[in-house]
């Protein structure tokens, strides 16, 4: 059974229809990159597995598990966790909390233990914030642990917000262009980056990225995106000779 | 069935009074986003520079009126230049906050000169037809033809006008209209003389329609108008009107077949009961939020 | 040991220095909160300071509990509550007419706190159905409900004739006293500074941050929103309850919109997101209200003016999204520090 599957997904926004059609078989422990133009729909198929949309039509299922009509939060709680395109940290709230706030649905005490610090509290708090500077810790973060996460350079955010994801344990992770604003160096030690934790964390990935150097250096399957519609899919070098990927990148008398 | 006309008639002309200050709210919040909690107690100023025009200059009734406008308009665009401009960037609560102390500041300032109720001289004599057991007095006429007059003018300042055109475009984007040579400053002051004489023409016809007035007077009618514009769709104008008259519409009826003591319960209640439904209001569309 | 030789200190320096003494000083705070009991129960047993002092000492913690009860809306979580008095009726009406009408009145000392508790319960409830629309709107339209909700509560107490319609309850026994202020006063800091700083608090703040991302990161964001809302209405709830019982009379226009909107100008006053803040907003609003008594009715025109000015030099208040750190649980606190400690020990055991 494929880890994540889309079958017919199709999302309309009014009488838009902003993804037709998608379909995905991923198998544990592959690496995948959703590529196409600007506006093609690529991250609105990441909020459509995530639960911030629902879908209009089809079905999306993790391990079985239907995704389409969760909430996000429930999204995340079966081992799907993402990133955005323009960073959202939890700006005002120091590094830790940013990580423990995503260790949230791991922590066992209820509210009258909170109210009162009673209970479970202690050890609970004690282990996540054990946890989290490890974590940070993994990621070289731990020395600003007590920072605001809007206080940290745009290099150190991105990577934060990997850290962050990863903090809620899934087995699924979805970069949403990850190498935004980077320069081909930065794009390099990314891909080692990417490679690195895919490893570390025995981790899945879908990657929807703009920078070619990237997509091409490290998935191994992509998908092609264009207008909602998915126009070409296969292995890397296979795309790249695909006369409709030219054409949706770069216009029809490119091909003409 | 004449009761129901009967109705009809005071709900119009109480729902045109609503739907003038809801206008104030709607137009300031479509260009700021700023919740200009000031504007209820502007109204009530209004409806004093009018008192003070009849009873002091001896002024009669377009006078008054236009005293009333040009004055109001001065203080709310001296109000935004001198509170709410230096707070443009600044939270969006705190320019809120800002504009509920200028509020309370207003109602007290007023107070400490008209510490009672004070009673508007008759401007105008009420005359009192009778139709078919309707009766319409020449003041609910006046005042709705004023307000809806007021209201046409409006929509063709902001539908046919340059000025109109800046207002829209500033409300659909703040940071790029400037950069096309759009004078930001001058048009929101602008907004604020309109949207604050249309809140000074509402407290002018509500002192001739009820004519004791106080300087407590803005707060419940202006957080009505307010929730009126916000059930047309805030930054909708033709929304805030039509708020206006339903909330007018919704309190006359209350009062005409229930304990008038229900009429708050119940007006509120139907408000929110519609922003169930349509959470963005009856004309305002949702922005959807990128992800 | 090489003696260096020292600048003497300028009295900023020196000032500073005694600031971070007291401010990590934690063995402090227990004694304070000693002295403080001990005072407010000798303070009316020997009228240490006279009577009306003693009210207005009241009238601050009343203020201090509902601040912070509002600031874990509008501060922690960053929405825009304007009807805070709504919950605030509740609690009051519920004690008073327990006071009133149900308790045998020579029990009623014994009773009272039971009454304050009730009041804080029915308000829970009601804040419990005010949060659902909080599921769906935000910012600007929560306003309105939460606005409306101030105005329904106040016209539905109108419309009950058993509790005294528009004219309200007098007569209610004076059962407020510095101790009983005191203790809840603690307790509502105590419970609110604990939740802020648990999983679930986290979970609020992060609604303030970003909602979307927040509920990406696993956070059951309504569960968050129902909490804080609860806690919230709980807290203004016994706060109206004590100030029915220090008032000795109520009635629906006591509150109104104009007592929320004092609320609000506290928490705005000394900061969102900020105990310390809550604290500081209502003990300068209350006390300065008294002090600006003599300036008869101006003074209600210089209050909102000073707010006014302090948006506009101040925009975040006075401890706006800044904490002292007595406030912060030690654990929190040290979080960092503990877990470096705890990595160089391991390390150094490794090494050696």
């Amino acid at each position: 059974m494929p880890l994540l599957q889309a079958k017919s997904v199709t999302h309309y926004f009014g009488g838009l229809c902003a993804v037709s059609d998608f379909n995905l078989d991923l198998e544990k422990g592959e690496l995948v990159g959703i590529i196409g133009p600007n506006g093609a729909g690529k991250t609105t198929v990441f909020n459509l597995i995530t639960g911030v949309y629902k879908a209009t039509r089809g079905s999306i299922t993790m391990n079985g598990h239907e995704l389409v009509g969760l909430k996000p939060n429930q999204v995340t709680a079966l081992g799907i966790a993402r990133t955005f395109q323009n960073i959202r940290l939890f700006k005002d709230l120091s590094v830790l909390d940013n990580v423990r706030i995503a260790h949230y649905s791991q922590v066992g005490y209820t509210a009258w233990e909170s109210f009162f610090h009673i209970g479970r509290y202690r050890n609970e708090e004690a282990r996540v914030a054990q946890n989290s500077l490890d974590l940070l810790a993994v990621f070289k973060l731990d020395a600003y642990a007590d920072d605001l996460a809007k206080n940290l350079p745009y290099g150190l955010q991105r990577r934060l917000e990997i850290a962050r994801a990863l903090a809620t344990k899934p087995s699924l992770l979805l970069l949403d262009e990850p190498a935004a604003g980077m320069n081909p160096n930065e794009i390099m030690l990314l891909m080692d980056f990417i490679r690195w934790i895919r490893e570390e964390f025995d981790l899945t990935i879908i990657l929807i990225e703009h920078q070619m150097r990237l997509v091409m250096g490290i998935c191994e399957r992509l998908k092609v995106l264009d207008f909602g519609a998915t126009i070409a899919e296969g292995l890397p070098q296979e795309i790249q000779a695909n006369p409709r990927v030219l054409e949706a990148y770069l216009g029809e008398q490119e091909v003409t | 069935m004449t009761t129901f006309l009967q109705q009809t008639l005071n709900a119009l002309q109480l729902g045109s009074i609503y739907a003038l200050i809801a206008l104030g709210y709607t137009m300031v919040y479509g260009i700021l986003t700023m919740i200009n909690f000031a504007h209820g107690d502007l109204f009530m100023i209004g409806a004093f520079f009018c008192f003070l025009g009849a009873t002091f200059l001896n002024l009669p009734f377009i006078p008054s009126l236009l005293l009333s406008m040009v004055g109001v308009a001065m203080l709310g665009v001296t109000i935004e230049r001198v509170a709410y401009r230096p707070l443009r960037s600044a939270p969006r609560v705190s320019a809120i906050i800002t504009a509920l102390g200028v509020g309370i500041f207003l109602e007290n300032f007023t107070l400490v000169f008209f510490p009672y109720p004070q009673s508007v001289p008759t401007l105008l004599k009420t005359v009192i037809w009778n139709i078919g057991g309707v009766t319409i007095s020449n003041l609910q006429i006046l005042i709705i033809v004023v307000a809806i007059l007021m209201m046409i003018m409006l929509d063709v300042i902001v539908q046919k006008t340059k000025v109109g055109m800046a207002m829209r475009a500033i409300s659909w984007d703040k940071s790029v209209v400037p950069l096309m040579g759009v004078p930001l400053d001058l048009i929101i002051s602008i907004t604020f003389a309109l949207g604050t004489s249309l809140g000074a023409t509402a407290g002018t016809l509500y002192a001739i329609a009820f004519p004791v007035i106080d300087p407590y007077m803005g707060i419940l009618v202006g957080w009505k108008a307010f929730i009126a514009a916000v059930v047309g769709g805030i930054g909708n104008i033709r929304g805030a009107m039509i708020g206006g008259f339903i909330l007018g519409i919704v309190e006359i009826m209350v009062a005409a077949f229930m304990p008038s003591t229900y009429r708050d319960f119940v007006a509120f209640g139907v408000l929110l009961i519609l922003l169930i439904f349509r959470p963005y209001g009856i004309l305002g569309k949702p922005r959807p939020q990128k992800v | 040991m090489a003696q260096t030789s020292h600048p003497p200190l300028t009295l900023r320096q020196k000032l500073t220095q005694l600031w971070e003494k007291i401010a990590t000083n934690r063995r402090l705070l227990p004694i304070l909160l000693v002295v403080g009991l001990a005072l407010s129960f000798l303070i009316p047993e020997f009228n240490l300071v006279n009577p009306y002092v003693q009210l207005i000492m009241m009238y601050v913690g009343i203020n201090i509990i509902l601040t912070l009860s509002l600031n874990l809306i509008n501060g922690y979580m960053g929405e825009f509550s304007v009807g805070h008095a709504g919950f605030m009726a509740v609690g009051a009406y519920i004690s008073a007419v327990l006071t009133t009408q149900i308790f045998a009145r020579d029990l009623n000392p014994w009773l009272f706190p039971l009454a304050v508790l009730a009041g804080g319960i029915g308000a829970a409830l009601i804040g419990l159905i005010v949060a659902i629309p909080s599921f769906k709107t935000r910012g600007d339209y929560l306003a309105i409900v939460t606005l409306a909700f101030n105005m329904i509560v106040k016209s539905v107490i109108e419309n009950i004739e058993a509790i005294g319609g528009p004219r309200g309850i007098p007569g209610i026994p004076r059962l407020t006293t510095l101790p009983w202020v005191f203790i809840w006063t603690v307790l509502a800091v105590w419970v609110i500074r604990n939740f802020i700083y648990s999983n679930h608090g986290r979970g609020v703040l992060s609604i303030r941050e970003d909602e979307i991302a927040s509920d990406l990161m696993s956070v059951n964001t309504r569960k968050s929103k129902l909490l804080a809302f609860t806690l919230s209405s709980f807290f203004a709830g016994i706060a109206g309850a004590l100030f029915a019982h220090v008032l000795q009379f109520i009635s629906p226009k006591v509150f109104d919109i104009l007592k929320s909107t004092d609320i609000l100008i506290m928490v705005y006053l000394g900061g969102i997101g900020s105990i310390g803040g809550s604290i500081l907003g209502a003990s300068i609003f209350t006390i300065l209200l008294e002090l600006l008594r003599p300036l008869g009715m101006w003074r209600m025109v210089l209050m909102p003016l000073v707010l006014v000015l302090l948006m506009l030099f101040r925009p975040r208040g006075i401890m706006g999204m800044r904490e002292f750190r007595w406030f912060v649980p030690i654990d929190d606190l040290e979080a960092t520090r503990r877990w470096r400690a705890r990595k160089e020990a391991g390390d150094a055991a490794a090494s050696s």
